[in-house]
């Protein structure tokens, strides 16, 4: 009987220390917000357009560390979920047509003689790209201007252009290799290949 | 000295955890797919076998002898091992949360890495003593890892090699782990300890 009773409070001893020893690590390593978001978070293109379905790149990035799928964000388009592919180790996919398609890189542009000076546009814009006050023309920093669309719709003279970007020979670039996830081994390229032997 | 360097050889070339004692190929295969991740692995492991090594055999001799409670040396070394794989996932969590994501599920299957259970009741086995317990712990850890590298290394080789279809993925990684083990058997009579 001595002999149960001691191996029993043996291992109960032994799980008070272990359950203590836990206990003080989970205060003293405790981590705090999840930094994973921190990283999806400055993968994503800060338009904060809201075209995935969330308010901002922020939220999106929390709800994609909660699972939800890296295909919803047009204006990062195909680069930016290879990139996300990457950080999760999961497969890329294409980009979900429901949200949006990849465009090319558009600028806002304010036709300031039709402008009436409504603020409604600034009011609008993510990223604080329109100057101007009310009853004075509005106008558009181009480098700040994320082509997020945002400002098109609350125009009530829809005085608001979406200009593309054009290609001139001081913004050229080399197109990036498409087929670079292929050249170096790794599960994605041998996932293409079964699918592809199927 | 000798002795030290003659268990480091022993465990992590003549009697490889992996590849000749077959002990622990749940995350040999599962890990492998990525040099990156096995890396990881590789590290946590280490650090959990090695702990885990030394305080089931201070948990044995300073809690199980005295009290003649040998035959529960099983169950009070899962616990310590459960115990010091929550510490890890812990630390890891904490210090590293991309290496936490790509590990995933496999931190906590460390807990279930029958290597580790193998090495403390090996250890007991052997009547190896602290210093001894440590060393063995170490050098199974290190045959691990270099199992896993060296195997991961060989599967991102394979996967863009031109294998025949009905040989690809899984099949001829447990191919080529065959092989790999194969190899290692050249190592048996090395040392005899």
């Amino acid at each position: 009987m001595t002999t149960v009773i001691t191996a029993i409070l043996i291992l109960f001893c032994l799980a008070v220390v272990f359950g203590v020893i836990l206990g003080y690590a989970s205060v003293r390593f405790r981590v705090e917000g999840n930094p994973i978001v921190d990283q999806i978070d400055s993968l994503l293109p800060q338009t904060q357009c809201g075209q995935c379905g969330y308010p901002g790149c922020r939220p999106y990035a929390e709800a994609i560390a909660n699972g939800e799928a890296i295909n919803k964000c047009p204006p990062g388009g195909q680069s930016t979920i290879e990139a996300l592919a990457d950080l999760l180790d999961v497969e890329a996919v294409p980009l979900d047509a429901e949200h949006g398609e990849e465009q090319v890189k558009k600028v806002a542009f304010i036709r300031e003689d039709e402008c009436i000076g409504c603020t409604k546009c600034i009011q609008a814009c993510p990223v604080d790209a329109i100057l101007g006050a009310a009853k004075q023309m509005h106008t558009v920093i181009v480098d700040e201007c994320t082509g997020c669309d945002l400002c098109v719709e609350p125009c009530p003279v829809d005085c608001i252009d979406m200009i593309p970007v054009e290609t001139t020979i001081t913004n050229w670039k080399w197109p990036s290799p498409t087929e670079s996830s292929s050249l170096i081994a790794t599960d994605r390229g041998r996932g293409a290949e079964q699918q592809e032997a199927h | 000295m000798t002795e030290f360097l003659l268990i480091l050889i022993s465990t992590v070339l003549v009697n490889n955890f992996v590849l000749v004692q077959f002990l622990g190929l749940c995350p040999f295969m599962g890990v492998s797919n990525k040099l990156e991740t096995a890396m990881g692995m590789s590290l946590a492991t280490t650090f959990v076998l090695t702990l885990s090594s030394v305080c089931s055999y201070l948990v044995y001799s300073t809690l199980l002898v005295p009290f003649e409670l040998e035959y529960l040396q099983t169950i009070a070394f899962i616990l310590v091992i459960a115990v010091v794989v929550q510490f890890t996932e812990m630390v890891v969590h904490k210090t590293s949360p991309l290496l936490y994501k790509l590990l995933g599920i496999f931190l906590p299957l460390i807990t279930t890495n029958c290597a580790v259970l193998g090495v403390a009741l090996l250890n007991i086995k052997k009547q190896n003593g602290f210093l001894e317990s440590i060393a063995y712990g170490f050098g199974a850890a290190v045959g691990f890892s270099m199992a896993l590298v060296l195997f991961s290394a060989i599967r991102e080789r394979i996967a863009v090699a031109d294998v025949p279809v009905p040989f690809r993925g899984a099949a001829i990684g447990m191919v080529t782990a065959g092989l790999m083990s194969l190899a290692f058997m050249g190592f048996a009579g090395l040392v005899q300890f």
